[in-house]
């Protein structure tokens, strides 16, 4: 099915885990620190990383900027506690998504496979999508071939954050709530956490605006959500 | 405001009483000290007059002796009148019938004194004539006899004399008194105003202290001045508070501890849950296929793990709010899709008659918000009866959801604790069906939403109709940072 590589220093948790997910049809390669996480990922491929945030050693947001720096690989944190500032700086690492310890195996499991959905899916969609490159100001979006540009220079994005921006490019100058995006990008149910919205949204604009703290491409609207353009 | 009406309305305050106390003992004492010694003044003034009056009109009459002879003639009686006649006043000389004066003036002398010179004893009256104070002396000179006894001659002699200087003296001497008693009222004011400064200002300091005591400042403290009683009370003032800011800073402590214990007890938990819960999936497949007991026991083993695991989340949002830690993630919420979204999602969508206007939009936790619901219409379901309604409102600033039940609605003793923690109403009511702390984190959830002046409330209460009805009560636009108000 797919590679999880599953970062846990506590060994009952990991095992119980890893027996969850592997019964759901995933390889899973588990390791107890952030170190031989980031070996394990140099040596062979990960589909998708679950990440224990309280790791020995190299903590579990700095194992996240490095998994970041090696690729645009999918990451899914586990946080002991349900702690905002925990949730806000895993994501701000980089993280795609978040589940709160103790988590159901089906509950993590739904989450990794709508991410690897995001990975995946985006070239089932492109696939169906003949409409050639869109041009926006200076961003060059081709939803067939899943490249973002800007400038004719290539942009780096995770997959969440590329399909984020597909999401909103797709109707630009329309307004969409945190939750619609939720929704769409992450497959939450309703009632999902906002901040997985707003800290993506930070990511993206670090990537493709000239000045982060002045939008162009993907603007704030107060009271509503975001929207793409107008430019 | 109260406070300072009741303050206003002591007609009969501690300054008040002072001055009159200090007022009636100065007019009282000087009234006493001044009229006794204008009395005795004004008494040994006269005295002295008059004593000097009689002791000028015998010097006078010793002069004159011997009466050459009895009876005398008119001649003789004017004679005598002139010559006891001086400055200060006039003689009226009697014998029998005749008279003799020595000035111009009326008739003077009264009936009883008259009669007291004819008894032979030297007789003195003080009279008033046309508002002057007049001093009238008499005596009767006697006959020395060849024996040596005398015998009264009949021969009436009478000294006027005016008072006035005297009388102006005695006036000096009581304007004095009034003047003294008008200083010393001054006086005892001004010494009043001055004690009952000294006395009230400690008295004021120590209602303030109390008053900063109650209202939670522990460390308020009295500056002891002196060695007085009032000292005393700052001083035990002082001590009590100090035992009470230690017992209560160990209270605090305490119940710090506590509350960290259970954090700590909570976080270490969730440890082995998370293994536990992380496999409960992997039960719930194979107990279909275990035999018998073992597969009923799996299904236990599964349906508790997910029931303490609930108990922990529970415990450590509690202590969340408790460490003053839990925070909001604000979000645009259209309420109606929300609460939907929250009846959906538990599958209660048929079972609740929900009243949702759409439109309405708030800043909000959506994830509290749905906490909230939950444990509202959850509750509706345990402890009230179908069928449940929902009915969601606008109102400028505010949006309201009322969660109602047609059971028989809450009792008064039950609806006084209806969010406590771990409080059941129900004594028979089991572990399984929740927590005991759904209602009190729901309520936590409603107060952590704030703005400027507004606070989220949740309420509980009965309709007329009966059923219990729950009231949530939000800012349309929560904010992150409100100044915390305690």
């Amino acid at each position: 099915m797919s590679q999880v590589l599953l970062i846990e220093d506590h060994q009952t948790v990991r095992d119980g885990l890893q027996l969850a997910l592997t019964r759901q049809g995933h390889t899973v390669d588990a390791v107890a620190t952030g170190e031989q996480g980031l070996d394990r990922l140099r040596a062979a491929t990960a589909d998708v990383v679950v990440l224990d945030l309280m790791l020995p050693g190299m903590d579990g947001f700095e194992v996240c900027r490095r998994i970041r720096q090696l690729g645009d690989l999918p990451i899914i944190m586990l946080t002991a506690r349900n702690d905002d500032m925990d949730v806000v700086a895993g994501l701000e690492a980089g993280a795609d998504d978040y589940v709160v310890k103790p988590v159901q195996a089906r509950v993590l499991e739904a989450r990794i496979r709508a991410v690897l959905r995001r990975t995946a899916g985006e070239s089932r969609r492109g696939a169906g999508d003949r409409s050639g490159p869109e041009q926006h100001g200076a961003l060059r979006i081709d939803r067939a071939a899943l490249v973002v540009s800007k400038d004719g220079v290539p942009v780096s994005l995770a997959p969440t954050e590329l399909r984020l921006l597909l999401e909103l490019s797709h109707t630009p100058g329309q307004v969409l709530s945190r939750q619609q995006l939720l929704q769409a990008v992450w497959e939450h149910g309703y009632l999902g956490d906002s901040r997985l919205v707003d800290a993506c949204v930070q990511r993206v604009r670090a990537k493709i605006e000239d000045d982060s703290s002045a939008p162009v491409y993907i603007q704030t609207v107060r009271g509503f959500g975001y929207r793409f353009g107008p430019l | 405001m109260t406070r300072r009406r009741w303050a206003d309305g002591r007609a009969f305050g501690l300054r008040v009483r002072l001055l009159l106390a200090f007022a009636l003992l100065g007019v009282t004492t000087t009234a006493v000290v001044a009229s006794g010694s204008y009395f005795q003044a004004r008494t040994v003034i006269l005295q002295q007059a008059q004593d000097a009056a009689v002791m000028s009109l015998t010097d006078q009459l010793a002069q004159i002796y011997p009466l050459r002879q009895l009876p005398p003639t008119q001649d003789d009686l004017e004679t005598l009148a002139q010559r006891l006649s001086d400055r200060e006043g006039y003689a009226v000389v009697v014998y029998r019938d005749m008279r003799a004066q020595g000035a111009e003036a009326p008739d003077l002398l009264t009936p009883q004194l008259r009669q007291s010179v004819r008894d032979g004893v030297v007789a003195w009256q003080r009279i008033s004539v046309s508002g002057e104070p007049v001093l009238l002396i008499g005596t009767q000179l006697e006959l020395d006899r060849p024996d040596g006894a005398s015998l009264p001659s009949g021969l009436e002699i009478y000294s006027v004399r005016s008072l006035a200087p005297e009388q102006q003296s005695i006036d000096r001497l009581a304007t004095l008194a009034w003047l003294t008693g008008g200083l010393s009222l001054v006086l005892a004011v001004l010494l009043a105003l001055l004690a009952a400064r000294g006395v009230l200002r400690p008295v004021r300091e120590l209602g303030r202290a109390a008053r900063s005591l109650g209202e939670g400042r522990l460390t308020t403290r009295l500056s002891v001045r002196g060695a007085d009683e009032l000292a005393d009370v700052a001083r035990t003032f002082n001590d009590t508070a100090a035992t009470l800011e230690r017992q209560v800073g160990e209270l605090r402590r305490m119940e710090a501890d506590a509350r960290r214990f259970v954090a700590d007890v909570s976080h270490e938990l969730r440890t082995p849950l998370a293994a536990m819960t992380a496999v409960t999936d992997v039960l719930d497949e194979e107990a279909d296929r275990l035999p018998g007991d073992a597969g009923r026991a799996a299904r236990l083993v599964s349906q508790e793990t997910q029931s303490l695991t609930q108990l922990v989340n529970d415990l450590i949002e509690v202590s969340r709010f408790d460490s003053g830690t839990a925070r909001l993630a604000l979000d645009d919420v259209d309420v109606a899709a929300a609460v939907t979204a929250t009846l959906r999602l538990r599958g209660w969508t048929d079972r609740v008659h929900a009243d949702l206007p759409p439109g309405i939009v708030a800043r909000l936790d959506p994830r509290r918000l749905d906490v909230i619901v939950a444990n509202l219409v959850g509750n509706a379901f345990r402890h009230g009866a179908d069928p449940v309604s929902l009915r969601l409102r606008a109102e400028p600033g505010w949006l309201t959801i009322e969660v109602g039940d047609d059971g028989p609605g809450l009792r008064p003793e039950v609806l006084a604790h209806v969010f406590d923690r771990f409080y059941k109403a129900d004594t028979a009511r089991t572990r399984s069906e929740g927590s005991g702390l759904g209602l009190a984190i729901a309520w936590e959830n409603a107060r952590l939403h704030r703005a400027p002046g507004q606070r989220g409330s949740l309420t509980a209460g009965n309709a007329p109709h009966g059923g219990a009805v729950f009231t949530l009560r939000l800012p349309r636009v929560a904010a992150d940072d409100v100044e915390e108000t305690r």
